[in-house]
């Protein structure tokens, strides 16, 4: 297959988490869509790794993998403090911060 | 042969990722981000990155995803409101998701990229697999290696810190509303300002 094949569809992948953090309201679920666009551009890192004949970018991807990981645990961290304290699970709720 | 597994792992990708946004229920948008992962590991093997497969099945699949279940059973499920605080969101965010589909097609596709429309050069059986990027990582890589370690560790101190218990003094002041029959764990009251200084103070 083409290079160009997967570098569109991980763009297209990234269009639709990219959506689905505009769309969504829950916190929990903005974190999925999150992982959706860091896994996109994993994918495009992997393609392009492949289409230049060089591992590197297959190491840049485990480590865009281990910041997705922490990313995670810090998001999952924070709702479990959102939850616990009662507020709502909603993002247009929580708007302290905002300004 | 490749090209029919190329497409039938870029539609589960793409199944799974419309499912993770359409679903609304979280459980079944963990499902679907499941599903999606096994697929994406599919097309990486595809790239010829066996280890990076391998993680993806491993870390995401397996590990983060177990994280996800227990945080969305421990949460409940959330009912999400059914009317839009900006108006127009519904019609607004799909369309500016195509837009950044465009934009994004555009710029790769038209950048002068020569290696772009092929299959990339002949690479050697061992590409890609645990040797050659253990090796990568240990001598090229070592610092960054050592670098996402210390960030590993890191963000699991900030978790325990975020979520872990507070003891009973630091909230003794702000009794919260403490709901019959509810196993939650009590917590300052909603409108207490000093949320995070209650967690800081409790974790010292």
């Amino acid at each position: 297959m083409n290079a160009e094949w997967y570098v569109v569809l991980s763009s297209l992948l990234f269009a639709v988490g990219a959506m689905g953090i505009l769309l969504r309201r829950s916190p929990i679920v903005i974190l999925l869509c999150l992982e959706l666009m860091l896994n996109a551009g994993n994918l495009a890192l992997v393609a392009f790794s492949r289409m230049v004949g060089n591992q590197q970018g297959q190491v840049f991807a485990l480590v865009v993998m281990v910041v997705a990981a922490c990313e995670v645990v810090v998001g999952l961290g924070l709702i479990v403090a959102i939850f616990r304290r009662r507020l709502p699970l909603d993002v247009d709720e929580l708007r302290e911060l905002r300004g | 042969m490749e090209a029919v597994l190329f497409f039938l792992a870029a539609i589960g990708a793409l199944g799974g990722a419309i499912g993770v946004v359409a679903f609304r229920n979280p459980f079944y948008g963990v499902l679907a981000l499941i599903v999606h992962l096994f697929a994406l590991a599919v097309l990486f093997l595809l790239l010829t990155a066996a280890f990076v497969a391998a993680a993806q099945v491993v870390v995401y699949a397996g590990a983060v995803m177990v994280l996800y279940v227990f945080v969305v059973a421990y949460v409940g499920e959330a009912h999400e409101p059914a009317w839009e605080s900006i108006p127009g969101q519904r019609l607004l965010a799909p369309l500016l998701g195509a837009a950044l589909f465009v934009e994004l097609s555009i710029a790769v596709l038209g950048s002068s990229l020569k290696a772009l429309g092929t299959d990339g050069p002949d690479v050697s059986p061992g590409f890609g697999d645990p040797t050659a990027i253990g090796r990568l990582l240990l001598e090229r890589f070592l610092l960054p290696f050592e670098a996402t370690s210390i960030l590993l560790l890191l963000a699991a101190v900030g978790a325990v810190v975020l979520a872990g218990r507070r003891d009973e003094g630091a909230v003794a002041g702000a009794p919260g509303p403490a709901s019959a029959g509810t196993p939650r764990e009590r917590g300052p009251d909603e409108a207490d300002a000093g949320a995070g200084a209650a967690v800081l103070g409790g974790s010292s």
